[in-house]
């Protein structure tokens, strides 16, 4: 099952160079909000779908829907074939060594949940130390300190620079023989930094810690290959990569998923119950106790077609076009401060613009049916760090183009005036 | 563009610019803490009552203009009311602020200045902002908790 093939990069087949062609895909962009065209800059919160997921979704309802890996009908069988085809999709879009070490979960938070849950209360013990980083999200911080609540182990932060990067020396400085566990995230959502994270891990694992990978904002924007990052697990959510809600994978390497406890517990997971003992089954279902989410599941795998199909050099080229333009107009604007400029950085421009509080500016760019997110972005220790109570955050994706950017400028301008 | 004036009238922009009762107050009797988790914004309301009067109100915070302008607005008002006109009043805004059936035209007979607030009728996710400090208040009044949160 070993493939040397970069996930990015199938054989046979010509990849999507223009990027600009592609908005078309995605049905929910051809409207007008309050009477304007929609501009939506969110995708760093949720990103849309492509006509092709919502269309195999349906399929899936519509023709063969059934519960997987138990019935012998034909459509439990076509089903499952469904759900174990994308679970194949998967493996070959992070670069797994077998689709063993792919676990379907409702999304990142569960992913880290479950690593939080299974693997840290097999190995925490007390004045252990489980290193994050200051720039996570809270879905990356919480399920840690509850666990080390109960293990008796401690959350350590690493430090972060004003530019929003990760400071490299106060990371290997947090680096002990008690790190066990560190958990970081491959792109920042609040700060739009993309941590080395090959370096990172690399570093972590010199001293004999596991590394968990939060991918939530990068598997839209990166290729991710776990093998070559040498990662022992990789989180991330279907609808974050144009896939729908409730879905996302946990890789795991197999050796360590074999040797954790289940997570949760019920029908899918076992192989023989009775009241003397029960056997667990094996990877991946020892994970994926209940009936999954079968159709979301379908829809995973499509969006994970629609992204192999793009050429993520056009795509890398389309997104930091927008980037640098949105960077340099609103630099400009009197009053504008950005918060991370990481000098590697996805798609995302986190700013205030002052004296306007983030949230009026939310509102009032809505108005020219322009959607960003305004708030903490669930990384209060990021606006801790910046002395800030929120920040209005535009994030770009493949279907974003200068118009949107256009249209933010000049909900920008509105405010200007009515805070003038 | 019209809409949005309807919610940034001129008083608010003016309330949030140089928000009145504005600071600590030192021999406060109450002093409670309102958070909205949902944008981060947070307000401390300290009020010193005189019997069943409010003798002295002030606010701390950082928050958006509806939220600084309706904390200014209410320390305003409430100021030198009872506890009761002044409990009165959080029900009255309450109903401005959310209630499907206010009829907004009677509000600037009573509320006067207040009713600058029922322009958040409209933008249902802002509601939350304008009523985070007389939730602070109504807590403050009754004694319920140090602590309110708009969730
Ligand atoms: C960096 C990061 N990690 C984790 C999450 C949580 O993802 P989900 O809500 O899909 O579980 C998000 C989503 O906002 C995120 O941006």
């Amino acid at each position: 099952m070993i493939t040397s093939m970069s996930p990015s990069k199938p054989r046979g087949r010509d990849l999507i160079t223009d990027i600009a062609s592609l908005r078309g895909d995605f049905p929910v962009l051809q409207q007008q909000v309050r009477g304007r065209p929609l501009a939506y800059l969110d995708s760093a919160a949720s990103a849309q779908r492509p006509q092709a997921v919502i269309d195999a979704m349906v399929a899936q309802d519509s023709h063969n829907h059934a519960n997987v890996h138990r019935g012998v009908h034909e459509l439990s069988e076509r089903s499952t074939d469904a759900y174990e085809g994308a679970r194949t999709k998967l493996r070959r879009f992070v670069n797994a060594e077998s689709t063993d070490e792919i676990i379907f979960t409702s999304g990142t938070t569960e992913s880290i949940n479950l690593v939080a849950a299974s693997l840290g209360t097999q190995i925490l013990a007390p004045e252990d130390e489980v290193l994050v980083t200051r720039m996570e999200h809270h879905s990356n911080i919480v399920p840690w300190q509850l666990i080390c609540e109960r293990t008796g182990a401690k959350v350590v932060p690493a430090p972060i620079t004003k530019e929003g990067e990760l400071d490299l020396d106060g990371f290997r400085r947090c680096l002990t023989k008690r790190t066990k566990i560190v958990a970081i995230t491959h792109v920042s959502n609040a700060l739009g930094t993309i941590n080395p994270i090959k370096e990172l891990i690399a570093l972590a694992h010199d001293v004999g810690a596991l590394v968990l990978v939060d991918g939530a904002q990068a598997a839209a924007h990166l290729p991710i290959d776990v093998q070559d990052l040498d990662c022992d697990f990789y989180a991330l959510s279907g609808h974050k990569m144009f896939g729908p809600t409730g879905t996302g994978i946990l890789y795991g390497k197999a050796t360590l998923l074999d040797s954790m406890p289940p997570y949760k517990s019920g029908g899918e997971m076992i192989l023989t119950v009775s009241f003397e003992g029960t056997r667990f089954n094996t990877l991946p279902h020892k994970f994926e106790a209940g009936t999954p989410n079968i159709t979301g599941v379908v829809g995973l795998g499509a969006a994970v077609d629609y992204l192999s199909a793009i050429d993520p050099d056009a795509l890398a080229d389309h997104e930091h076009e927008l980037l640098d333009y949105a960077t340099d107009a609103i630099k400009e604007i009197p009053g504008a401060r950005l918060i991370g400029t990481a000098s590697s950085k996805a798609g995302v421009v986190s700013f205030l613009i002052d004296p306007i509080h983030a949230h009026d500016l939310g509102t009032i760019v809505d108005r020219e049916g322009v959607a960003i997110r305004t708030g903490h972005h669930c990384a209060m220790p990021v606006m801790e760090f910046f002395g800030i109570a929120a920040t209005a955050r535009a994030s770009f994706a493949l279907y974003n183009n200068r118009d949107d950017i256009e249209s933010l400028l000049k909900g920008i301008r509105i405010a200007q005036e009515i805070f003038k | 563009m019209n809409e949005l004036q309807d919610l940034y009238r001129e008083v608010i922009l003016d309330h949030n610019r140089s928000p009145r009762n504005f600071g600590e107050l030192d021999d406060a009797d109450r002093i409670v803490e309102g958070v909205n988790p949902l944008c981060g914004d947070k307000m401390t309301l300290y009020l010193k009552l005189d019997g069943d009067k409010v003798e002295d109100v002030r606010f701390t915070g950082t928050g958006c203009a509806i939220s600084v302008a309706s904390s200014s607005l209410m320390t305003e008002r409430i100021k030198g009311a009872t506890t009761t006109e002044s409990l009165e009043l959080f029900e009255r805004i309450h109903d401005m602020l959310a209630a499907p059936d206010f009829d907004v035209a009677t509000a600037n007979a009573d509320l006067e200045k207040l009713a600058a607030l029922s322009g958040v009728r409209e933008y249902p996710t802002r509601v939350k902002c304008a009523s985070l400090a007389w939730h602070a208040l109504k807590n403050a009044l009754t004694g319920s908790e140090a602590k309110v949160t708009t969730e």
